[in-house]
């Protein structure tokens, strides 16, 4: 399984709860998939999903899956200490690890080499962490929406692209109708 | 009231519940009081552009953030504000120690402080600089300010506004 069907395979869990998602291919799948109001999607700034997830969970109480790709999280590594010492019980962070720069031409990433972001999560501190391969991704993260434990989901798949469109959504527009389904 | 305390109380006046750092010595005294403080949420950062992501959730899950980090920051946050604060028009204090100006005893201070004020002009962002102590008494309206017109605004703090402090 590549990133593009994940996203296909739990788009339904994702509609009913607010979605940070990465810059680059996997905002502009999502979008593709199944463009919600819930969905903030990042037209810039990589590394921020996970960041822009924790910041939205601790100012208020609906429940937030940041999706992010391991190349995102090794570019802002503090990140997962700063999650594992101001938990958020209602945080999702899934990072979609398929061991490349997907939205760069698949240049391989060290998470597809040495170093495993589910020993580095644990390390930093963050008690409720779990790898599963990507075909499990659906069931795990339906369980972690239904446990109230902020949790970290490193779903391993394989790299790989689909084509599609650029969001020409303008950024104010994906920020107002995302704060309006916030305070809804 | 201590300067420090006067910060602080303009911070909560204006509502501002969230509150990232990165310490500066100069910051030290605000970051404790900060931290003191029952109705604001402190959460450091490791770097400042991870913070400002921190503040754009906060600030779309309802709460008013501001960010407290040194001058050499710019050089890191330059892509984050442009891209994620300005991109998707959101507020942000930026309470800055302003590092390498007169009385600072670190050379190194100076080479980021020469560009300081020049890449904030290039970013059009709303800048101001606190000299002396009374330069505080701005503050209120500087916050008021930022949650009106939806921009990143920094307020440079010199050596020579701690010291008077």
């Amino acid at each position: 399984m590549i990133r593009s069907e994940i996203l296909r395979d739990i788009a339904p869990l994702l509609c009913d709860h607010l979605v940070v998602c990465n810059i680059g291919l996997p905002s502009q799948e999502l979008h593709m998939i199944d463009d919600q109001p819930t969905n903030f999607y990042m037209l810039g700034t990589m590394g921020l999903s996970s960041s822009i997830g924790l910041g939205l969970a601790l100012a208020q109480d609906k429940k937030v899956i940041a999706i992010d790709g391991d190349g995102s999280v090794l570019t802002n590594f503090g990140t997962l200490s700063t999650i594992a010492n101001n938990c958020a019980d209602n945080f999702i962070l899934l990072i979609i690890d398929n061991g490349s720069y997907g939205s760069t031409g698949d240049q391989p990433t060290y998470a597809g080499k040495k170093t495993s972001l589910t020993a580095v999560a644990l390390a930093c501190g963050c008690e409720n962490v779990i790898e599963c391969q990507a075909e499990e991704t659906g069931a795990v993260l339906k369980s972690a929406l239904e446990g109230d434990k902020m949790t970290i989901i490193v779903s391993k798949c394989k790299s790989g692209n689909i084509k599609v469109p650029v969001i020409i959504m303008d950024p104010v527009v994906i920020r107002d109708r995302f704060m309006t389904a916030v305070k809804a | 009231m201590s300067v420090n305390e006067e910060i602080v109380s303009d911070l909560v006046a204006n509502k501002i519940e969230f509150v990232t750092s990165v310490p500066c010595k100069q910051l030290a005294g605000v970051i404790d009081t900060i931290e003191a403080c029952p109705e604001i949420f402190h959460i450091p950062s490791n770097k400042e552009d991870e913070g400002m992501g921190l503040c754009a959730g906060a600030f779309m899950g309802g709460k008013r953030p501001a960010i407290i980090m040194q001058n050499t920051a710019i050089g890191v946050t330059i892509n984050t504000l442009a891209t994620l604060i300005q991109f998707y028009r959101m507020p942000l204090p930026m309470l800055i120690s302003y590092r390498g100006e007169l009385g600072e005893p670190v050379a190194c201070q100076v080479e980021m402080a020469v560009h300081t004020k020049a890449l904030l002009a290039q970013f059009n962002i709303p800048t101001y600089h606190f000299h002396h102590q009374d330069d505080v008494n701005e503050l209120d309206a500087i916050l008021k300010h930022t949650f009106m017109c939806n921009k990143p605004v920094a307020i440079l703090t010199d050596a020579s506004f701690w010291k008077e402090c």
